[in-house]
């Protein structure tokens, strides 16, 4: 997360990601018939506030309110015993629970699909959902895993050697994603 | 970094409040239907137990069993110990079978810091408990305890335990969760005092970051949370107070003490209770009495000590411990 790298650009700007999210929430609708038995579950920690806004705009649309919660997958990441053991971040599972239903994953940058791949995991500790789809701001490609999103906002060809960095107003004041040139071989993740 | 979690004292601020934030989520696996995170899958934890306790060790391993590792129990009643085999013998055969980590319980105080600092092995170490010296994974979970109660669930997240008065009755002298304890809620910014018969304080006690005193009575409209002590009769090797009935009369907690203290405090108790001597049923029953919560949240906060330490290449928890200490 280097906000200091000056050179990065915006390729999505605050009206772009509205515009974005509420062509999801349609194709959510569309796709689920009504989005009856949908619940949104962010990954933390951008994905959690994308999730929470997109549930906003299936409500404006449907009339009903989505469930929305979060889903932490840091202790079933495959790369745990590689770094120090990360802090923790919230899984909220909805009242109404997940089986049977058709669970939408969110988060912000889908990249080596690893996150997802941890994430299908934790879903299959918690229960049993009639699917799994996924919803994501940016695809910059580069997969490692035979993963791919439902829901795309915006599918951003990068090179390994360029960051795509989210930001969002519940977290950074702004929203936007930067697309910029990586300072260190070390921050290759973000 | 710390290896090794030895002493309450060695955490800083910021490490304890980050175990008691972890424990907070590893307390919502409880309430899935799996209670089962793959953290420690295909590591091997050692439960090295050269001192009878029950519960601690199930606690331990309900913990370690959460988190996917593969627990091996080794009680010394019956082991090779009682037959004469020395900590540096047995160290040494956990460490060619591979062990990834210890949790030690040994009626010794600094044998946990012994095996951590000898070089006989190379895996971290835990302190279940030692003589009369430290039990810090008690002093987490009683600090994450109150934290729940008197800061809130959610509300706790982040913080410690600023301004919180804590009263700990009874036997300080012989027990390691008073001294753990001490240290702990001193780091998480509560205010601790000690009440005691004079002869069941240790000596250097007015080095400690507490209040000592010997009236309970005057104590108790005054604080949150008061934690009974275990008379610890198995360590006593002389007469520490007249009789049970005079001990009992006036550090012994009643219905009439309880109602002294402010409405919204809790009566706290490591376990196992002494009805009738520490405690009367009637707290001990009561509501406001967090004895049952406590060994829940003990296996929560033990799982988080588990992962911090464990669950990557390095621990998430620095290391303050200065030389000599």
């Amino acid at each position: 997360m280097d906000t200091q790298n000056s050179d990065a650009r915006s390729v999505l700007e605050g009206p772009d990601i509205a515009r974005v999210l509420t062509r999801i929430a349609h194709e959510i609708v569309e796709r689920a018939k009504g989005a009856e038995d949908v619940v949104l579950l962010g990954i933390p920690t951008r994905g959690v506030f994308l999730g929470r806004r997109l549930a906003d705009k299936l409500e404006e649309i449907t009339g009903r309110a989505v469930p929305v919660g979060s889903l932490d997958i840091t202790m079933y990441r495959d790369d745990l015993r590689m770094h120090p053991p990360r802090a923790l971040a919230r899984t909220d599972i909805p009242a109404e629970g997940i089986d049977g239903r058709l669970v939408v994953l969110v988060d912000d940058v889908l990249f080596s699909g690893r996150t997802i791949r941890a994430a299908l995991d934790a879903l299959n500790d918690i229960g049993r959902p009639r699917a799994v789809q996924l919803a994501v701001l940016v695809d910059r490609g580069h997969r490692e895993l035979p993963i791919r999103a439902d829901y795309v906002g915006k599918n951003l060809p990068t090179s390994l050697r360029e960051t795509v960095k989210v930001q969002l107003a519940e977290e950074d004041g702004r929203d936007a994603v930067l697309l910029g040139a990586k300072p260190d071989p070390e921050a290759a993740e973000q | 970094m710390m290896r090794h979690l030895i002493s309450a004292a060695d955490l800083t601020r910021d490490d304890a409040v980050l175990i008691l934030d972890t424990a907070e989520e590893m307390a919502r696996v409880a309430d899935r239907p799996i209670k089962k995170l793959p953290a420690l899958r295909g590591r091997t934890i050692c439960n090295l137990f050269f001192e009878d306790s029950t519960r601690t060790r199930i606690s331990f391993e309900a913990a370690e069993k959460r988190l996917s590792a593969d627990v091996i129990n080794f009680a010394a009643k019956g082991s090779s110990v009682s037959k004469g085999e020395s900590l540096k013998d047995t160290a040494q055969t956990l460490e060619a079978m591979g062990v990834d980590a210890v949790v030690i319980r040994h009626s010794a105080s600094g044998a946990p810091y012994r095996l951590a600092t000898s070089g006989w092995i190379d895996a971290p170490v835990i302190n279940a408990g030692d003589g009369t010296h430290q039990h810090p994974t008690q002093a987490l979970l009683d600090a994450f305890t109150m934290r729940r109660r008197l800061v809130g669930r959610d509300a706790g997240i982040g913080q410690g335990l600023d301004g919180k008065r804590v009263t700990l009755v009874g036997d300080v002298l012989h027990s390691r969760v008073a001294r753990s304890n001490v240290d702990l809620l001193h780091t998480l910014g509560a205010e601790v005092t000690l009440v005691a018969p004079p002869t069941l304080l240790p000596v250097g006690v007015e080095s400690w970051p507490c209040e000592v005193s010997y009236d309970l009575d005057s104590t108790l409209p005054k604080t949150d949370a008061v934690m009974m002590l275990r008379v610890q009769r198995e360590r006593m090797n002389a007469a520490f107070f007249p009789t049970e009935r005079e001990y009992s009369r006036r550090y012994g907690l009643d219905g009439d003490r309880m109602a002294k203290m402010p409405e919204h405090a809790i009566v706290m108790h490591p376990g196992p209770m002494v009805r009738g001597m520490e405690i009367t049923a009637e707290v001990a029953d009561s509501e406001r009495c967090t004895v049952v919560e406590q060994v829940a949240n003990g296996v929560h906060t033990r799982m988080a000590v588990l992962y911090l330490l464990l669950g990557g290449n390095e621990p998430a928890v620095t290391h303050t411990r200065t030389e000599g200490n």
